[in-house]
């Protein structure tokens, strides 16, 4: 199984190092035809207007579109989550607006009201160390989508077919159950 | 139980703005142009550090109202800097939201002895270095992202190659060392020696390393990734340049993509000028930043 991780900015290494971890081949992805070979795509935390505005450039928006049309899974965390929102509350336009969710940025505050917490995320874990940086939220999540995780009544993780978010960082983490769920995801697609 | 201001939280933050330009801006105006091109994050400040080297006397904190109309000028992160040793300054720019402080040496030093207990705060702190005993101990203090001191304000990048090279080096040094000899070793940096343990086992700092002080083009950006940096801070390069919005931009690019030695080359092509530059040779020893700092 082979995984890219856009490497436009952000913690490219922590998920590269994860998903190598639970038995994938990862592989940094910094240009468009680098996405040709790969099963799925993990999509990192980092700032997302700077990560959206560097795929504008070089012609990610599209490739990442098709990629995703094509089936292939796609997981976004913090930043990630955002790109891959259809709708961003206050916004008019979205990035990538492939899976059928919500979100609101920068929703839990600012670096001050950052937070880590223990909690259970639906079949993943009882306990995972989740680390909100800055961190946005999922405010609806649409009609074939599952809610995996909330926080104090705010969703923070969500599944939508072959589509994965999660609010916070599991990259900053040792724990490696969400990057194993994201494999078994693109697994299921790939057969 | 939710945790805020735990390490893992602070550092976090910096591992966020890899592979990104932090930018210094001075109105929101500038912190605007600045998110435009592409910046992980801005440094609000009431002058750029080569206005600060021309205007001489006591640098100081911003003037807050700068700082607070640069918060809520933008959405990605905004940082500010406080002298070192001056916690209260610190303490202050936390309570205005600031999300990241800079214990810096561009500001007049409030302590000469002392640097600000990070580990107290709340939010994180990035602190200078030259050598790998200085970002440790930056590091023991409760530092969560490190840069090279370089010279900053002086648009020469030769400075912030020597930290850059001088830090690498000094990792591979100790990465490749018997575990004898990391306690003498630790002594001869004046490092922390669990800290030093910690760099013997994984061959890196334990947080972030930018470089700072003397970026003033896209080749000198990809220059210092290639040395090793996870990022790069342009202080006055970008404002201070003939046409800022490009130059930025361009900045933002190379930095991406540091081994696209084509790219560079058109992102580079008719920017206009970069900032004037100065010979460090001709800066007085007294005056030079990276002296600040213990």
């Amino acid at each position: 199984m082979k995984i890219g991780v856009l490497a436009l900015q952000g913690a490219v290494a922590e998920h590269v190092r994860m998903l190598e971890e639970v038995g994938a081949t990862a592989v940094p992805v910094k240009k468009v035809e680098e996405l040709d070979d790969l099963d799925g795509l993990v999509i990192p935390g980092g700032e997302s207007t700077t990560i959206s505005k560097l795929m504008h450039k070089y012609g990610f928006m599209e490739a990442v579109q098709e990629f995703g049309k094509a089936n292939k899974p796609i997981f976004g965390t913090c930043a990630g989550a955002i790109l891959l929102a259809k709708r961003i509350q206050g916004q008019d336009d979205c990035h990538l607006g492939l899976m059928e969710i919500k979100v609101e940025r920068n929703a839990f505050g600012r670096q001050k009201e950052s937070f880590e917490v223990l909690m259970p995320v639906a079949g993943v874990a009882a306990d995972y160390p989740a680390v909100f940086i800055r961190a946005p939220y999922i405010m609806e999540v649409g009609e074939n989508g599952q809610v995996l995780a909330k926080h104090e009544d705010k969703i923070v993780v969500a599944r939508s077919g072959h589509y994965l978010v999660a609010a916070f960082h599991p990259e900053l983490t040792e724990d490696t159950r969400l990057h194993k769920y994201f494999l078994d995801m693109v697994k299921e697609y790939r057969s | 139980m939710v945790q805020v201001g735990t390490s893992r939280v602070k550092r976090g933050m910096a591992e966020m703005q890899k592979g990104g330009v932090i930018m210094d801006v001075v109105n929101a105006e500038q912190a605007k142009i600045a998110e435009a091109a592409g910046a992980v994050a801005v440094m609000a400040l009431e002058r750029v550090p080569s206005d600060i080297r021309a205007a001489g006397g006591v640098a100081r904190m911003a003037d807050l109202s700068i700082v607070e109309e640069v918060l809520n000028a933008v959405s990605i992160p905004v940082m500010a800097k406080a002298r070192i040793g001056h916690f209260v300054e610190a303490r202050v720019l936390e309570s205005l939201g600031v999300d990241y402080l800079d214990e810096s040496e561009v500001l007049t030093p409030a302590d000469d002895l002392y640097h600000i207990n990070k580990k107290e705060f709340t939010v994180p702190f990035v602190c200078g270095a030259r050598d790998l005993g200085e970002a440790l101990r930056r590091i023991g203090e409760g530092a969560s992202m490190i840069r090279t001191k370089g010279e900053p304000g002086t648009g020469n990048i030769v400075e912030a190659v020597r930290h850059m090279r001088t830090m690498m080096s000094q990792i591979r040094k100790v990465q490749a060392m018997s575990y004898d000899e990391l306690m003498a070793e630790a002594k001869n940096l004046g490092a922390p020696y669990e800290l030093l343990e910690e760099v013997h086992k994984t061959g890196k700092l334990p947080v972030v390393n930018f470089a700072a002080g003397g970026v003033a083009t896209p080749a000198d950006a990809a220059l210092m990734m290639q040395l090793g940096s996870d990022g790069v801070f342009v202080g006055s390069g970008i404002f201070k340049s003939e046409n800022p919005e490009k130059f930025a931009r361009a900045i933002v690019e190379a930095t991406t993509h540091y081994t696209d030695y084509e790219l560079i080359a058109r992102v580079s092509k008719g920017l206009g000028t970069a900032m004037p530059g100065i010979e460090i040779s001709k800066i007085r020893e007294a005056d030079r930043m990276q002296e600040r700092g213990w």
